[in-house]
């Protein structure tokens, strides 16, 4: 065996340990790490992780924020509002000053207010922060379950099984899904499954939207599964009489987990999107509590007096659609082996 | 060639009766499986404030009191061979295909769909010529010219616009091109033979709003297509032997990477064409889908139903007709067929 030609000195001497020490520099390092240095010199994915804790804080601290820097997000404020276009006042004592084009931006209501009802804007948006990014990662970890046991389980066995579960993805992955969603949310009634209320709704969307994602994720980790099966680690198990379940879930998965982790990041922001797209056509969250969907919905009504009422929480969506986006687009690059260094 | 096709038209067959089945299992299972009972199905049926007589009535028309097998056996033939329902002595007709009956508006479903279908066909059609092109061609060009200013710009656009819910794009569009700014008419829809101009005019932005999402998604898959398939080795044989760049690119690169985008788009125009809901709703265009949401609204559950299976025939009759293109554009299913 001949040392590398760009080794370090120590490393032609040819002794055992000057050569391990040599490599441990470079090639020892595990994909994990290899990605993770990719990762961080990939400003952009960068910003979009930052901006994504950032989010995950303010759903977090939502009543914190409220508290400190907004009002209730179900207080009304209609002194402020001009009673016949139900926009925001330039000066709330003087009924005939005309409307401002900020949509009362000030330092007591950082994003504005709502038109008519005069809410605060600035509450409303981060409570909504809330209820998206909870539907949406629930609804990603039902995806991530139905799709991780349904494709190990075809990629692995194989046959019949295999062609079931591929045929029942494709099936899926065709279906009108908002129009399902909508004929779900419409048949299901005000109370079920011991539920009531908001508490329902949002049960209900996780499960519309995990039951109709799964085959995003079930498609990767079939595929995966096919190239893993045949690999030496797995025939060694085997031969040491492991069962399938073992092989499965002690052999298999944690080999998935990079790829099942990039891929859910990536179906946060589609779950996200699908979230607002119902609470946008009313079969979401029921108002009061907000929504960003919601709001959109009712500035369809007041977008001439209150461009604001668009911009703010439409901005709010591509924000946070766009931070998980860029994310997931870096993560998926840093611990893909075929890209370079 | 014949056992190709003839095995396409079996899957669209299995999956029209999966899709029936799904979609009578959301509306006649999935709510007893929430807890309702018969009276409160037949009340969602029937619509707001029922008498008791009306909620009876509708248990009848629907057998909701039979089995479950039995109800499933009069939704398909309701389907195929329609459907008659009794009021006092009068005996309506819902003729085939009976896409249910509105027992809230005493319209059959179906002709409805129909009315309001030019909408959406134009909405859909309109917006997929415009998306398929301009996105396969920003595509191309970004994947040629990769890493210049276009591509970049290009690329930063198109996850923009993934990131961009199209009721957002459609507000947007609203409140500044159209109120503010005044750029665009305000849109709607007029029948292409009343007034072709108007037609055009009150369509653009749905167009440009439904086509911009969509584009953008094609733009990203184009480019990462284009890309892989460059990098093939028959790419470097067909450079090697001397031909010009521009036949390279067309002839041998973008067959392989038009096959999956035709796919795609087959699905896409299905679904969009089965009730683009959100453009319709955000511009409040009569289609197919915001007939859906309405229904909603006044919770005409047998309207919704009609909608989702008349979505669900859509997208599988524009699947089947993609796997047929297929064996025109794709020379090796005719191979193998």
């Amino acid at each position: 065996m001949t040392a590398p030609l760009d080794a370090p000195e120590s490393a032609q001497k040819a002794e055992p340990e000057a050569i391990t020490e040599g490599v441990r520099n470079t090639a020892n390092r595990s994909l994990r790490q290899i990605a993770w240095q990719r990762f961080k010199r990939d400003k952009v994915a960068m910003a979009g992780g930052v901006v994504v804790i950032l989010l995950i804080l303010t759903a977090i601290l939502a009543p914190v924020l409220t508290k400190l820097f907004g009002y209730p997000p179900n207080e009304f404020h209609q002194n402020l509002i001009d009673p016949l276009t139900g926009g925001v006042l330039n000066d709330p004592n003087d009924p005939m000053s005309g409307l401002d084009k900020t949509g009362g931006i000030s330092g007591d209501h950082l994003l504005g207010l709502e038109p008519v009802n005069g809410r605060d804007l600035f509450s409303r948006i981060v409570y909504g922060a809330q209820i998206s990014l909870l539907v949406a990662f629930c609804a990603t970890l039902l995806c991530v379950f139905i799709g991780t046991v349904l494709g190990i389980v075809a990629g692995y066995f194989g046959g019949w099984v295999d062609t079931v579960i591929s045929r029942a993805m494709d099936i899926f992955l065709a279906f009108p899904l908002l129009l399902f969603a909508i004929a779900l949310a419409g048949v299901i009634p005000d109370g079920a499954f011991g539920l009531t209320g908001n508490g329902l709704r949002v049960g209900v969307l996780i499960f519309i939207i995990g039951f109709f994602n799964w085959p995003y994720i079930g498609r990767i980790v079939r595929g995966q599964t096919l190239s893993l099966k045949e690999r030496e680690f797995v025939e060694a198990a085997r031969s040491l009489g492991a069962s399938n379940t073992h092989i499965l879930f002690r052999e298999l998965l944690p080999n998935l987990v990079t790829p099942i982790l990039v891929y859910s990041t990536l179906l946060i922001p589609t779950n996200i999107i699908f979230e607002a797209s119902l609470s946008f056509l009313g079969v979401g969250i029921n108002p009061p509590t907000p929504s960003w969907g919601g709001m959109l919905s009712n500035s369809l009504q007041y977008y001439t007096t209150s461009p604001h009422f668009v911009i703010i929480p439409g901005l709010a969506i591509f924000i946070t659609v766009l931070a998980f986006n860029l994310l997931g687009d870096g993560l998926r690059d840093a611990f893909d082996p075929r890209s370079s260094d | 060639m014949l056992t190709y096709i003839l095995r396409r038209l079996g899957a669209g067959v299995l999956l029209l009766a999966i899709v029936t089945m799904v979609t009578f299992v959301i509306f006649y299972v999935v709510p007893r499986l929430a807890g309702q009972t018969t009276e409160q199905l037949a009340t969602m049926y029937v619509g707001k404030a029922p008498t008791p007589e009306a909620i009876q009535a509708t248990i009848d028309r629907l057998n909701l009191d039979q089995p479950i097998a039995l109800q499933f056996w009069e939704f398909i033939k309701g389907i195929f061979v329609g459907a008659e329902y009794q009021f006092g002595r009068d005996i309506v007709q819902c003729s085939a295909p009976c896409f249910g009956y509105s027992f809230q508006t005493y319209q059959e479903v179906f002709p409805e769909i129909i009315n309001r279908l030019p909408v959406t066909l134009t909405l859909g059609l309109g917006a997929g010529v415009i998306w398929l092109v301009g996105g396969v061609t920003v595509g191309i060009i970004s994947a040629i010219k990769k890493g210049s200013i276009f591509d970049r710009l290009s690329m930063g656009v198109a996850l923009a616009g993934v990131s961009m819910p199209v009721f957002f794009t459609g507000l947007l569009a609203l409140a500044f091109l159209v109120h503010a700014w005044g750029i665009f008419p305000s849109p709607g829809y007029t029948p292409i033979t009343e007034n072709p101009l108007a037609w055009a005019t009150g369509m653009i932005l749905p167009w440009l709003t439904l086509a911009f999402l969509q584009a953008a998604q094609y733009a990203r898959q184009t480019r990462a297509g284009m890309l892989e398939t460059m990098g093939e080795d028959y790419i470097r044989t067909a450079r090697a032997k001397g031909l010009k760049e521009r036949t390279v690119v067309f002839k041998h690169g973008l067959r392989p990477t038009l096959t999956p985008i035709v796919t795609i788009f087959g699905l896409d125009i299905g679904l969009v064409l089965g009730g683009a809901v959100l453009t319709e709703q955000v511009y409040s265009l009569n289609g197919i889908g915001r007939y859906a949401v309405q229904a909603i609204v006044q919770s005409d559950l047998p309207v919704i139903l009609g909608v989702t299976l008349f979505g669900a025939f859509f997208v599988v009759i524009c699947n089947l007709i993609v796997d047929l293109l297929y064996a025109w554009v794709d020379p090796r299913v005719r191979v193998s067929g």
